[in-house]
């Protein structure tokens, strides 16, 4: 994936673990490393990892088995799949349209040559 | 956890730190960063008890570090900048030091060491510097101590061993340890450090969580300059722009950039984070 520079560190990552989930890398009921083993991997402080780890509990990605560590939803995958492509219609889908415009490109045939 | 309160301290009749108030909690990687001569360094010594304040205090877990009673001594490292090439072996040196760090994990030092791909076996004074600094970092972090103060630590290390110090670092430190790192190497460290310090001659600047940090500055790289930016500076593709955080979204936090910030705007960054 590619990293966009300017998204705070906490949410790239989240993006990272999704995008894991979305390509079939992370099944439901995996376990995901620690804050601390997570943060020493990327070279990132674990309190970023936390706060990662607690935005996808927040939205039901992964869960907390207490004492074990975290692990991915049953409905992980429908979950991102939701999210991903609701952030990709309002946020990178008109960036699209209007560079579409500007570049004169029409989306039928861009479309229907692929 | 640490409470500073009103710390002052001078050389002879050159203050260097006026008037310090701030707190140092548990489970945090803290970066120091100030200019050329703020005080970081006498901060740290002063943590760690080598030096006595002129008025106003120090409390760690209760004690004043300046006591330098062996039940705090026992839980806190100060690393340095610039250590002593002993002429010993690393790992005779790390096992007869260790005695004075209970939690001391000469196993450990031993894995830091190889992941530095630093030699044991080698006399300290036949080291470079940077593997010394190393043979220092690998002992530090085998202390298992509570308190770990580290002045400048990346100074002197290769590209390599530079990641390699990030990983152990989070990797060999107990969880509710409190790590205080002072550095211009912002670039090797910036990802690493949470919450920022910012010293300044007078006092604290800034001492924040990076979240507060992205709360209420956003860093906007774009092409366009705003009107509402503290600080900007070109870049290849266009300008990183530091502004209030209007529109509630986080941004990542470049450090430079806020050190930039804070430095241009001192009473008005203050006011911001001291709500």
């Amino acid at each position: 994936m590619e990293f966009n520079p300017n998204k705070a560190i906490y949410l790239q990552i989240r993006d990272s673990i999704c995008e894991r989930i979305l390509s079939g890398e992370l099944k439901p009921e995996d376990r995901i490393p620690s804050v601390r083993e997570y943060g020493a991997s990327i070279g990132v402080n674990p309190n970023t990892v936390m706060r990662t780890y607690e935005k996808l509990t927040q939205e039901g990605v992964i869960y907390n088995k207490r004492g074990i560590g975290y692990f991915i939803s049953q409905e992980a995958k429908d979950l991102v799949l939701e999210s991903s492509r609701k952030e990709f219609i309002e946020n990178e889908l008109p960036v699209m349209i209007r560079k579409m415009e500007l570049l004169g490109l029409d989306p039928k045939e861009l479309f229907d040559n692929k | 956890m640490i409470e500073i309160k009103d710390l002052a301290f001078s050389y002879g009749n050159v203050p260097v730190l006026k008037s310090i108030t701030t707190s140092l909690e548990e489970g945090r990687i803290y970066g120091l960063l100030g200019e050329n001569g703020v005080g970081k360094t006498t901060l740290l010594t002063l943590l760690c008890g080598l030096k006595k304040a002129d008025s106003g205090s120090i409390c760690t877990d209760g004690e004043n570090p300046f006591d330098r009673t062996p039940s705090l001594l026992e839980k806190q490292y100060y690393l340095p900048d610039e250590v002593a090439p002993v002429a010993m072996k690393a790992e005779v040196f790390a096992k007869e030091r260790g005695a004075f760090w209970p939690l001391y994990d000469h196993e450990i030092f031993l894995t830091i060491m190889k992941e530095f791909e630093n030699d044991p076996s080698k006399k300290m004074n036949q080291m470079s510097a940077g593997q010394l600094k190393k043979t220092y970092i690998s002992f530090g972090l085998a202390t298992g101590c509570r308190y770990l103060f580290m002045d400048e630590p990346t100074n002197g290390l290769d590209i390599p061993s530079k990641a390699q110090f990030r990983a152990a670092v989070m990797k060999y430190t107990p969880e509710d340890s409190t790590i205080v790192i002072s550095t211009h190497q912002v670039r090797d460290l910036e990802n690493i450090i949470d919450p920022v310090i910012i010293l300044d001659k007078q006092d604290v600047l800034l001492n924040a969580s990076i979240e507060e940090i992205s709360e209420k500055l956003y860093f906007d790289y774009g092409t366009t300059q705003r009107e509402d930016a503290l600080y900007r500076e070109a870049l290849p593709g266009g300008f990183l722009q530091v502004c209030p955080n209007t529109g509630g979204e986080e941004s990542k936090v470049n450090i430079e950039a806020l050190f930039n910030t804070v430095h241009a705007h001192k009473e008005l960054i203050k006011g911001m984070f001291n709500k």
